[in-house]
């Protein structure tokens, strides 16, 4: 068993999200301190509103304002806040239904401790200081002592959803980390590269050799065996030549990817072609790797100077 | 919906085409297998299932399985578990972003309409590479649930709290049902916890840790077969009488926390209320979340008193994310086969709160 190899991998990206008119009014309105719903066919007031009937599924957008108050239908305490959330001292999830609203928003209670949140009690909402259209424009909610609101609307109100520089998308940032491994047969891979080895893997059953192997034989679904060590020299059996650089790619276009076969190998894999002119590569080229020091693979292949292989030696491999 | 199921709300036509559970298998449940990729974790689990069944890789009419990118951090990450069932030359193959229970839905649909005559399902999540209360806040509503980031325990913890607060349970009583489960569990080699496992401290309060599941890494694989092809292959097939699922609004402030009318209409429409079953295997990750199942499938009082729940130790147990809910499934079929049931009640759920439910209702042959 080799060591089993572990980096950190980081998974992070920003969606962009478009906004209908009912999600636009919506964190548009939170922008401007104002909460919207929206009715549901069976009149119930949904907030935060959906832009189709809950029950029914069909499309609702007739826009109602609720208030900035409401009390809480259930919590649970949190006593270590995590990455992102929306407060960083403990604090309590609650679902709270707005005065004016039949359905409840999700969101964060800033308490001091968990004996002092129930079900039932009454709560407003604290307005970030910078707002952008968002749902977290929304603070968080606080403890409402009974002075009903900021003086915002108990009952639902009509409301238009306009208002000036609404908001058509949203930007949705998002990141995970992972502590990725590759299993065994990729570890073995890997750490035999560092000594400039080509490590593939053969099917008992079958008898090919996967390079890079992956632990499995996709034809007879069983684990690969004995490791063989195959190339350094290899053929080219196909390639491609590039010619829009990539970004962050320090490599002159136009350049030539291929499929390379390494001696011993039943599987091509595939890499960049150097030391030739690009339109002088061709199908059956024998080429071997070129390192560099610190790299952890070939940097690329350059031809051998030996003749070209025969088509019927490689044409499997196709 | 035409087939099997039997529901009251709607007429019968009278199963088009008898489908059976013939194989069930599993890998042991652990918190990490970094020393295992997907596919290596998972070749033993489906080189037992078709063992069982004298079958190889190649006589696999339809596979289809389950899993998720988001839990390896890497898109399609299934294609790479591909190579353990031999997809070349190329196999007829499908896969759902969710759990296997949905993916053996699929194929129980696939062999109805008779395009095959057996199937392979299989499921596998690892949830060691990431932060699984982290990586699950990314199936929530991206506007205005996800930038919260509100983790798997804190959603499972509303519905806990909104339970106790309407009287249907307390902390008492959910420590017994993992007490229950994990005690059940000691006869079950492949859990990840068995046993006393203290209610330990609020994780988010009024859940504890003991209330809430394993995180772990593990995989599941069933074979269906359909009619003399499962007396053929099993001694005792599990038949698949009625399978149903149904979902509910995502938005959780909708939904009355307490019910599971989508379990309750899913169990319906599988056949389920027709006639008493003898066992439940409910994927009920949270304590709280089985005091909800148990009220919508009339689990509680005397006329269920017979029915064994999660005699396996159920999620609380071992819950490999993707895989729990097919291996409720597998559990419940293979009891079946044992001749341990007769009829049986699987269900599996997906999303926060028990927003998704699949509800199969599987039965033995008469001895």
């Amino acid at each position: 068993m080799p060591d089993i190899l572990t980096a950190p991998l980081v998974v992070e990206f920003p969606f962009t999200r478009s906004l209908g008119p009912v999600q636009s009014a919506f964190l548009t309105g939170l922008r401007e301190r104002t909460v919207l719903g929206v009715k549901a066919s069976d009149g119930r007031v949904v907030v935060p509103p959906a832009e189709y009937d809950p029950v029914t599924a069909e499309e609702i957008r007739e826009l109602v304002e609720v208030g900035t108050a409401g009390t809480v239908t259930t919590w649970a305490w949190n006593p270590t806040p995590r990455r992102g959330q929306p407060l960083t001292t403990p604090f309590a999830w609650v679902l709270v239904r707005l005065d004016g609203a039949d359905t409840a928003l999700l969101h964060a209670l800033d308490a001091p401790g968990p004996d002092a949140v129930r079900t039932g009690m009454r709560v407003r909402i604290r307005w970030a200081a910078e707002r952008t259209g968002a749902i977290t424009d929304i603070s968080c909610f606080e403890p409402d002592q009974g002075t009903g609101g900021d003086g915002h609307t108990r009952e639902p109100v009509a409301h238009d959803g306009q208002f000036p520089d609404a908001l058509t998308g949203i930007t949705a940032p998002a990141r995970l980390d992972y502590t990725y491994s590759p299993g065994a047969a990729q570890s073995r891979y890997i750490q035999a590269l560092a000594d400039r080895r080509t490590l593939g893997e053969r099917c008992p059953a079958c008898r090919k050799v996967y390079v890079p192997p992956r632990g499995a034989c996709p034809t007879c679904g069983v684990a690969t065996g004995p490791q063989v060590e195959v190339g350094p020299r290899g053929t080219v059996t196909t390639f491609c030549i590039v010619n829009i650089k990539a970004r962050n790619l320090d490599i002159d276009v136009p350049y030539v990817y291929a499929h390379i076969a390494l001696d011993g190998a039943d599987l091509a894999l595939h890499a960049r072609i150097g030391g030739i002119p690009y339109d002088q590569v061709r199908m059956g080229l024998r080429v071997e790797p070129v390192w560099t020091e610190g790299s952890p693979f070939p940097e690329h292949y350059r031809p051998t100077g030996e003749p070209d292989a025969d088509y019927d030696s490689y044409k499997e491999l196709i | 919906m035409p087939g099997p199921s039997t529901g009251s709300t709607g007429p019968s036509t009278g199963p088009l085409r008898e489908v059976a559970i013939v194989a069930f298998g599993q890998s042991d449940h652990v918190r990490s297998s970094a020393e295992t990729s997907e596919v290596e974790m998972l070749m033993p689990v489906l080189h037992d299932v078709l063992s069982r069944t004298g079958l190889k890789a190649g006589d696999i009419d339809f596979t289809c399985s389950g899993s998720s990118d988001y839990l390896a951090g890497r898109a399609f990450s299934f294609t790479m578990a591909l190579d353990g069932v031999g997809a070349w030359p190329p196999i007829s193959e499908s896969h759902v972003e969710m759990d296997g229970a949905w993916a053996l839905y699929e194929a129980w649909v696939t062999l109805l309409t008779g395009e095959a005559e057996t199937a392979l399902v299989y499921a596998y999540g690892k949830s060691s590479p990431g932060d699984l209360r982290e990586v699950l806040t990314r199936q929530l509503d991206p506007y205005y649930l996800a930038p919260l980031w509100p983790d798997s325990v804190a959603l499972a913890a509303l519905q806990a709290q909104a339970l106790i607060d309407a009287g249907l349970t307390d902390e008492r009583a959910l420590a017994g049902i993992a007490t229950r489960s994990r005690t059940a569990a000691e006869v079950n080699p492949h859990a990840q916890l068995r046993g006393a496992v203290p209610a330990g401290d609020h994780l988010v309060a009024p859940l504890r840790t003991g209330d809430c599941p394993p995180i772990g890494d593990g995989a599941a694989a069933v074979v269906l077969a359909a009619g003399d092809t499962a007396r053929r292959l099993c001694d005792r097939p599990a038949w698949i009488r009625g399978l149903d699922h149904r979902i509910e609004a995502h938005a959780l402030g909708v939904r009355d926390l307490t019910d599971s009318p989508s379990t309750r209409l899913a169990a319906e429409r599988a056949g389920y209320f027709a006639r008493p079953v003898d066992t439940a295997e409910l994927h009920a990750p949270f304590t709280s979340q089985e005091v909800v199942l148990r009220r919508a499938l009339a689990l509680d009082g005397p006329d269920a008193a017979g029915v064994r729940i999660n005699p396996s130790g159920g999620a609380l147990a071992a819950n490999p994310v993707m895989a729990a809910g097919l291996i409720r499934l597998g559990e419940a079929a293979a009891r079946i086969q044992r001749g341990e049931s007769d009829r049986a009640l699987a269900h599996a759920t997906s999303g926060p709160c028990l927003q998704q439910n699949l509800v199969a209702v599987l039965e033995g042959e008469a001895r």
